[in-house]
Parts: structure tokens; C-alpha cells; sequence
């Protein structure tokens, strides 16, 4: 497969990108390339005469010398004003592109993750530039990086965070980041010392404090662009991901406070005065630093939410407002010199909970998509980047450094994995298997954060720093190519346990009571878990934090809201596929197709719209996966529409489902009441008449039933479509001997018998019958148990309702 | 139990019953004697007759307790499926509460009702239909496609098996008991 790898995918979708290159190439003309850089006429006037021999039509070759004549020049190019943003966009637009063609060829996704693309693309731009001799726009230098590239990679990270399963894990999470990166970097920079001292490979002159900066920075993983796609293909269970997840979310702010300490250290005169003093004192900072990070980041968090309580009139600025405070934090942790990654993360977790139930729909979403497209840009950035320095005359390469560098990451962190979850599984009661633990292993994968940090390194404290840029890079690409193209496979063949979260009311209901009944036994038994305290934060949280946080504090159940959303997609489904989906709502129905438009009469159509809006509350979708590329797609959008097909895809159910059973609950009025009429239902206004006798115990179910028969009410607006499935029953009834009534005088003909209805549980099985009834029309013969008229005289107890379904049941 | 029996002889009775160590026993016996007052029973203090017993003793206690027991990490493929069943079983007889075999919709519908309680803003129509779409969804995992006149009487204990297959009861449904003081951060 691996050959099939540098093939283009396809000619059209790489011309663009050809030509793009074509114009960035011939762009080159002219002035000084770079402010940092003293121009040197004799190296410009090469690509000058260069590309002016081959200048196409579209290069305009002008010369800045002054053998120009003095008159105005009409049409004049300069260079200089937008080098840098002009190259800085090209080289984003390269990328979008190239993701372009690498999501429109199908077997790329599968086969290497993005972040390969990236490093090629930017590998290729590296070697344009370098073959052009230009010298690349300073995109990277230490606080550029620092202060606009990295906030939106960990801003994006931390706000689509799947928080409860995170929370859960926490113990693990925290254990396994923090010792894991602490192990790793004296690991990695202690082996590399000795390494070091062994003269043959030339390095004496590393000493131990810049091997254990490399180490920090070397064990810096960033597993997030590639194996988190994979796992969320192969459904791996929500542990594991959350591990990995967790692990690159602490992991950048650990490293970077860990290479700040040891920077720090460096600076501080030589190694023989480091006392153990300053080695305690380094530690204590480490808690600190990452302590004192996240609180600032909660108190923004805190902050945000409260203000986005007030802005429902001015929408447009809610997106700022949580841009501006999350960023606010990173800066306000990062003066202080605390860890402004961790805060940020804070923030972004605290404030989303909040935020979400504030923000308009649309102002939601842009903050969504505008995270996203952000973290993008920075991460595309820093590849590009990267590959651009990868083609370049600034390496020394050192044949034992990165060998055994790169043996090294391996082993320890082989052994971090080991030993560290060996010691947490004994308190987990999920313990991670060893077929897990590999997986942990393998997709530790080095990314963006160790590039960055390498060429950030100081060159006066640092003179090998070439050498450790050169080790840093062959460890990235070694990784996230070989690791990061393989460990889907490894997945697979390793069969690591699936997930199975479907999502279900049932699933969440169980889960739901779950919790409610550990929680309790937990309290029974005197024992306090973590159930305990999320449930102690829960009750903290809706006394006190919602009422000041939120705008109108409605108290939000994630049954009724999965529920809803549940709903919703099944709508959507329906419209946008035509075909009526199989979920558990639905009728396992057999590819029905709707033809023909549905009309309804304008006065129907106002009433529908008139009780949805009023009765419908939106759900936001709960971004349940995380995939750095793809949103999920919204599926409330568009709602009132929907929901409009929808009901008059439930009239339509209840039509023909109503014909046969006429006292019965079909589905459509289930699914209708799944949209939570209140009891004041204006349908009531155009009931039947008589539909008050099909009362039930239960007086709420009265209302429904109105809804049934409505549609017969407009029988005649309706297509032949609709009107066939009518025919169908009546004809059976009748040859059923039967007299089914359409339209009000059902009513009267059963009143007396319907004085016991009781909602039917499971319309499905005569549905089911019913629909085969229309696929095939021969059939009706055979079919006469199905449409017979269903009710039952009986007095309704709660276990016999279910006998009122059966056709031609006799008395029981 | 009281200390003039021989304790040691009941605690190995109780041992083999439920599968605690004598250690977890002793603690549990302790906790058993908080919440009872030093009485031999825990009353029901609920104010409505509703439950199935008034009193449970500490048998009765230890025995509810041994189904939140964490799965043993040595447990064969057979005692982990029988554990699984044993836990599913008890939360089966939280949602059946009239001890028939089946979850009936009336059943489920105040299973739903209590666990949206809390919440005073959700309309009991809300609830119900949300029961009612739960048991639709379990109808259509359990029996699949039903035949006309099948009719769809209440969850069995195989059809609660069923739905739960894919959900890790084990991980949600477990206690440690033996550090009572500490505070489990892991999950």
C-alpha cells in the first residue's frame, strides 16, 4: 500500500495547487526579502536575473536600480510592504488546499494521518524556498510562537474536551501526564548524558543540563492531530481515548513549565551551583506554576460566563467576548509566570458549560467553527514551518545524538507506560489491559510542541543547537510518519476493546439511575468517591454558580436533552434522505419513498409552526467526539423546518397507521408527543367530535388522540400517495367485515366500547404488518388478521393493556 | 449480631454468602451499626409504605452490598459473565418493582419520573413519552422485528441483558469497600 502513497491522487486537484506554487515561485522578483537579513545586492540580482530570463507573462520584472528613468513609473511592483502577510497566507492557502486534495482522494485519510500532509506540504515549500534561496518570513520566533501560534492549538484543545469522562479519569490522567513527562524528560536527558560522555560520538561538550532540555522537550507528545482520528474510526473504548486525550492536553503545559524551569536553570550560572535546594525549589515552582495556572484560568472562566449573561442583545459580540477573556487568561497566568496553557485549558472548560446555555444558537456556533478554523491556522503554521526548516543548510547531524535519541523515547516511554499504569491500575477499577497499554505506548507521537521548543532554544546558552533542532525533527517525522501511519492497523489487528456507546435513551437512563444508585450506596456505605463529589458539585453548582451564571436559569436534564437531540436527527434524517430511517422511534419501515411534495393547508401549516416554536426548546448537541478537523454537523439547524416535515411526516404516519387503528396510540401520535405538547394544545380547537370519549385514565393522553384524527380532517389536501394507504385499510376492513370509519363517525361507532383505552405500548408489530401491506398489494389478501379494529372493553389494568393490540383477540 | 455470638463462625458463613473478605465485614458491620443505631435492623424510613421490606438486617445489608463488589481482575471468562448477570439482576429489581419478570411501561414510566424529579421544570408528559420512546428503542433491540399480533408485554431479564450488552456494567456498578476513608479519583 505504501507505494500508493506518492501517486497524486488525482491530476485536477493537484493543478491548482501547482499553479499556486508557479505564482509563489515567480513572486520572487525584487527587493529585499527579509527585514532581518541585510540585503545583499548580489545575492537578489541572481534571482532577479533568474526569474526575469524566465518570467512568464504574469511576473512583471521591474528593477529597483537606478538606471530607471526618473518619469512615473505606471506600474510599479512592491515587494517589500506584503512580503510577510502575503507569504504567510500563501502558505495557509497551500495547506488548505493540500488537505483539500488529501480529504478528496479517499484512501489518504486512512492511510496517514493529516499532520504527514502537513509536514510535506511544508517540506515542499521548504525546498522551493530553499532552492530559491529566499529566506522564509520570521513566522517563528519565541514570542510569536508563544503568544499567538500555541493559545489557540491549547484554546481549541480545552474547550472541546469531553468533560465528563474526563473528570472521571482525573486521577489516572494527572498521574500518568504529570509523572509520565517528569520520567520521561530526566529519562530521556539522564541516558543521553551518558551518552554524551562517551568521547567517541563528540559530544562531550553537551553537558547534563541541556540533555535534560532536550529531554523535557523531546517528551512532548502531541498525539492529538493523528491518533485521535484514528481512534475515533475505530470506536476504541472512551478510556483509552480519554487517556491519550488527556495526556496531550496536560502534556504541552508540563513541558513547557518543566523547559521554563530547566531554561531558568540554564541561566543560572553553571551546573556545579545548583544546589538540592534549587532542585526542591524547582519542584515547588512546577506545582505552583501549574496550580497557580489553572486557578487563574477557572476565575476567567468564572468571569466570562457571568458577563455572557448579559449579552442577549448584542449577540454579535459574545464570540469576543469568550476570544478575548480565554486569551486574557493566558497572558494574565503567563506574567505572573505561571503556566498559561494550563490556564487557558481551565478556561476554556470552566467557561464552556456556561457560555453554552447564554450564547444565542448562532453565536455558538461561530465560536465553535471559529476555534476550530483558528487552531488550524496555528497548527498549519507550525508544520509548514517545520518542513521549511527541515530543507535547509541549518543541521548538524550526529549520528549517535539521534539514534540514540530516538532509541531512547522509545524505551522510556515504554517504561513510563509500564510502570506507571502498572501502579494506577491497582486503583482503577477499569484497569487498562496490556493490549491498551501498548496502544498508550505506540501512539506516543512527538509533534509541533518539541519543534517549537527546539528552535526556540537560546543559541548563546545552546551551541549545539543545530544538532538538537536536526535530533528533534528526525524524531518528529519518524513518529508521526511511521507511528502515526501504522497505528490505525495496530488498532485494528490488536482488536482493542470498542466502545459501544450507541446513544440511546435506554443507554442513558441506565446510566443515569446508575449514578444515582452508586451515589447512594456510596453514601450508604460511608465510602466517597468521585461520584459523591460530582454529585456534591452538581448540587453546588445548580444552587449557586447557575443562578449567577446563567441567563435564564432552566435546569437542563441530559436525559431530556439527549432525548430532544434524538428526536431532532431523526428528522433530519428523514428530510434530508426521504427515506424513512429505522431508529427506534420510527417503524422498521422498508425504504418507503416519499414522493411528491406534501402539502398542507396554510392554516395547518401556521398552527404546526405556532405550537412548535412554543413548545420546542432547542438542544444544543453536545460535541460528544473529538476530531481536530470536522465539526459534527449541526443538526439543530434549520429546526423549525424540520420539525414542520416532520410533523407532517407523523400526520402522514398517523393517517395510515390511524386507519387501522383507529382507538390505538400509533406511532405518530407518539412521535408527536415526543414534542412536548403542553396541555394547552390548540388542536384541541379542531378535535373530532366525540374524541372525548377515547379518554383514558390518564387524562394527559386525551390530547393526543385529537391529533390522530385531524388529518382525516383534510384527507382531501393530501396526495394520492396518502390517500392510497387509506384505501387499502378501509378495503380490508370492509372485507374484513369490518366498518371502519374514517373521519368523525369513528367516533360514534365506538364510543361506547372505547371507554377503556390505554395508550398501546408497541404499535410496531402491527406497523410493521402494516407496511408490508403496501410494498405489496398481493398480499393484503392473506393479511387479515392486522387491520382489524383493536380495543378492548376490559377494564384496564397496568398489565393488560398490551391485550388491547391484539386483532381479533377473543375476550380474555 | 451481637458480640455474644460467635461472630467468627457468622463472619465465614457471610464470607461464603457474599464474597467480602472478613475485613470488608467487619467495616461494613461497623457502618451497619451507624446507620442502625446499635439496633439489629435498619428501618425503612421512608415515610410511604413503598419498598418491598421495612427492615433489613445486616445479612440483607451485606448481601445488597455484594453486588457493587468491583470485578475481581483474576475472574475467568464464566464468573466474570455470572458477576456481570448478578449485578444486572439487582438492577433489574430496581426497575421492577412489583417482582413480576417484567419491566412493564407503567414500571418504567416512574423509573423515568423519579429520575426526573429533581427537575421541576420537566412536564410529567415529558417523562412519559420519554419512557415510552425507551421502551420503543428496547422493543426494537430485544425482539427486533415483531410480528403483527406480537404484542410487547415488558422488559424480561433477557431483554434487559440484551440492552445492556454493550454498556460496561462492571465499571459503573462498583464499590470499594475496603478504603472507606480515602477518596477514589479514579474511576
Amino acid at each position: 500500500m505504501a507505494y500508493h502513497l506518492f501517486v497524486p491522487p488525482n491530476a485536477w486537484n493537484w493543478l491548482p495547487l501547482l499553479l499556486l506554487l508557479v505564482v509563489v515561485v515567480f513572486r520572487f522578483p525584487g527587493a529585499a526579502c527579509d527585514l532581518n537579513v541585510s540585503s545583499n545586492s548580489t545575492s537578489h540580482s541572481e534571482p532577479k536575473a533568474h526569474f526575469a530570463a524566465a518570467a512568464a507573462a504574469a511576473a512583471v520584472a521591474t528593477t529597483a536600480s537606478s538606471e530607471q528613468d526618473e518619469r512615473l513609473p505606471v506600474f510599479s511592483l512592491d515587494y517589500d510592504y506584503v512580503q510577510i502577510p502575503y507569504e504567510v497566507t500563501l502558505w495557509i492557502l497551500l495547506a488548505s488546499l493540500a488537505k483539500i486534495g488529501f480529504h478528496l482522494y479517499h484512501k489518504l485519510p486512512g492511510l496517514m494521518p493529516e499532520s504527514c500532509l502537513l509536514i510535506i506540504v511544508g517540506a515542499l515549500v521548504g525546498g522551493i524556498i530553499f532552492g530559491t534561496d529566499h529566506k522564509s518570513p520570521p513566522v517563528m520566533d519565541s514570542s510569536i510562537y508563544f503568544l499567538y501560534l500555541l493559545p489557540p492549538i491549547v484554546l481549541e484543545g480545552g474547550y472541546f474536551m469531553p468533560t465528563r469522562p474526563f473528570f472521571e479519569n482525573i486521577g489516572s490522567i494527572l498521574w500518568w501526564s504529570g509523572m509520565g513527562a517528569l520520567l520521561n524528560a530526566f529519562g530521556i536527558g539522564l541516558s543521553l548524558y551518558l551518552i554524551c560522555q562517551v568521547k567517541a560520538f563528540g559530544l562531550s561538550d553537551v553537558n547534563l543540563l541541556q540533555n535534560l532540555l532536550f529531554g523535557s522537550m523531546i517528551s512532548a507528545v502531541d498525539p492529538v492531530a493523528a491518533v485521535l482520528a484514528v481512534f475515533e474510526e475505530a470506536h476504541v473504548n472512551e478510556q483509552l481515548y480519554m487517556m491519550i486525550f488527556g495526556e496531550a492536553l496536560l502534556n504541552d503545559g508540563i513541558s513547557v513549565v518543566l523547559y521554563n524551569i530547566l531554561i531558568a536553570f540554564t541561566k543560572m550560572h553553571k551546573f556545579e551551583d545548583i544546589e538540592p535546594v534549587d532542585i526542591l525549589a524547582g519542584f515547588a515552582r512546577f506545582i505552583v506554576v501549574g496550580v497557580g495556572g489553572v486557578f487563574f484560568g477557572i476565575i476567567f472562566g468564572f468571569i466570562s460566563a457571568f458577563i455572557t449573561r448579559f449579552t442577549q442583545n448584542i449577540s454579535a459580540i459574545e464570540p469576543l467576548i469568550v476570544f478575548m477573556f480565554s486569551y486574557l487568561s493566558y497572558l494574565a497566568a503567563e506574567t505572573l509566570y505561571l503556566s498559561g496553557i494550563l490556564a487557558i485549558t481551565a478556561c476554556a472548560v470552566t467557561m464552556k458549560k456556561y457560555v453554552e446555555e447564554n450564547v444565542s444558537q448562532t453565536s455558538y456556533t461561530t465560536i465553535k467553527y471559529f476555534m476550530k478554523m483558528l487552531s488550524s491556522v496555528s497548527e498549519t503554521l507550525i508544520f509548514i514551518f517545520m518542513g521549511v526548516s527541515t530543507v535547509g543548510k541549518d543541521h548538524e547531524w550526529n549520528w549517535a545524538f539521534v539514534c540514540f535519541t530516538l532509541i531512547f523515547c522509545q524505551i522510556w516511554r515504554a517504561i513510563s507506560v509500564f510502570a506507571l499504569f502498572y501502579v494506577s491500575n491497582q486503583f482503577r477499577t477499569f484497569p487498562f489491559t496490556v493490549k491498551d497499554q501498548c496502544i498508550i505506548f505506540y501512539s506516543g507521537l512527538r509533534g509541533a510542541g518539541s519543534f517549537s521548543l527546539a528552535f526556540l532554544l537560546p543559541l548563546s546558552l545552546f551551541p549545539r543547537k543545530k544538532m538538537f533542532v536536526t535530533a528533534t525533527l528526525v524524531i518528529i517525522y519518524f513518529t508521526v510518519f511511521i507511528q502515526g501511519m501504522t497505528i490505525g492497523p495496530l488498532v485494528r489487528y490488536l482488536d482493542v476493546k470498542k466502545t459501544n456507546k450507541k446513544e440511546s435513551i435506554n443507554e442513558e437512563l441506565h446510566t443515569r439511575l446508575m449514578d444515582h444508585l452508586k451515589a447512594g450506596i456510596e453514601d450508604v456505605c460511608g465510602q466517597w468517591s468521585h461520584y459523591q463529589v460530582r454529585d456534591k458539585f452538581k448540587k453546588f453548582d445548580h444552587k449557586y454558580l447557575r443562578k449567577i451564571l446563567i441567563r435564564e436559569n432552566q435546569p437542563k436534564s441530559s436525559i431530556v436533552s439527549l432525548y430532544k437531540k434524538l428526536e431532532m436527527k431523526q428528522a433530519i434524517e428523514m428530510v434530508e434522505t426521504g427515506i424513512l430511517s429505522t431508529t427506534a422511534f420510527m417503524i422498521p419501515l422498508q425504504a418507503q419513498r416519499i414522493q411528491g411534495t406534501k402539502r398542507l393547508s396554510p392554516e395547518d401549516v401556521e398552527s404546526m409552526r405556532d405550537i412548535l416554536t412554543h413548545n420546542m426548546y432547542q438542544v444544543r448537541q453536545r460535541t460528544l467526539s473529538y476530531n481536530k478537523y470536522n465539526l459534527r454537523t449541526e443538526t439543530s439547524e434549520k429546526q423549525a423546518k424540520e420539525i414542520l416535515i416532520r410533523r407532517q411526516h407523523t400526520f402522514r404516519e398517523s393517517l395510515r397507521k390511524g386507519n387501522s387503528l383507529p382507538w390505538g396510540k400509533p406511532s405518530g401520535i407518539k412521535n408527536i408527543r415526543y414534542l412536548s405538547f403542553p396541555y394547552s394544545n390548540p388542536h384541541s380547537a379542531n378535535r373530532e367530535t366525540g374524541t372525548g370519549v377515547f379518554t383514558d385514565d390518564d387524562s394527559s393522553d386525551a390530547i393526543f388522540f385529537p391529533v390522530t384524527f385531524k388529518p382525516h380532517g383534510r384527507t382531501g389536501s393530501l396526495q394520492e400517495r396518502r390517500q392510497q394507504p387509506e384505501m387499502i385499510p378501509m378495503e380490508r376492513l370492509r372485507r374484513g367485515g369490518r366498518s371502519l370509519n374514517l373521519g368523525g363517525q369513528r367516533s360514534a361507532a365506538r364510543g361506547d366500547q372505547m371507554s377503556r383505552v390505554r395508550p398501546p405500548l408497541i404499535p410496531k408489530p402491527q406497523f410493521h404488518a402494516v407496511d408490508e401491506e403496501y410494498e405489496s398489494g398481493e398480499e393484503e389478501e392473506e393479511e387479515t388478521r392486522v387491520v382489524g379494529p383493536r380495543w378492548t372493553a376490559e377494564p384496564r389494568n397496568g398489565k393488560e393493556y398490551h391485550k388491547s393490540h391484539s386483532p381479533l383477540l377473543p375476550r380474555k | 449480631m451481637g458480640s455474644s455470638q460467635s461472630t467468627s463462625e457468622e463472619v465465614r458463613e457471610l464470607v461464603g454468602k457474599t464474597g467480602f473478605s472478613s475485613d470488608q465485614i467487619e467495616q461494613l458491620h461497623r457502618r451497619f451499626k451507624q446507620l442502625s443505631g446499635n439496633q439489629l435492623t435498619i428501618r425503612n424510613l421512608r415515610k410511604a409504605p413503598t419498598g418491598l421490606a421495612d427492615e433489613i438486617n445486616f445479612e440483607d445489608f451485606l448481601t445488597i452490598m455484594s453486588y457493587f463488589r468491583p470485578i475481581e481482575t483474576n475472574m475467568d471468562e464464566e464468573q466474570l459473565e455470572h458477576c456481570r448477570k448478578e449485578k444486572l439482576r439487582f438492577l433489574f429489581h430496581m426497575y421492577d418493582s412489583d417482582s413480576d419478570g417484567r419491566i412493564t411501561l407503567e414500571e418504567y414510566r416512574n423509573v423515568v419520573e423519579e429520575l426526573l424529579s429533581g427537575n421541576p421544570h420537566i412536564e410529567k408528559e415529558s417523562a412519559r413519552s420519554i419512557a415510552d420512546g425507551a421502551m420503543m428503542e428496547a422493543a426494537s433491540v430485544c425482539v427486533g422485528q415483531m410480528q403483527p399480533d406480537q404484542v410487547y408485554e415488558g422488559i424480561t431479564f433477557d431483554d434487559f441483558l440484551k440492552i445492556w450488552q454493550g454498556i460496561d456494567i462492571e465499571t459503573k456498578m462498583h464499590v470499594r469497600f475496603l478504603n472507606m476513608e480515602t477518596i477514589a479519583l479514579c474511576h
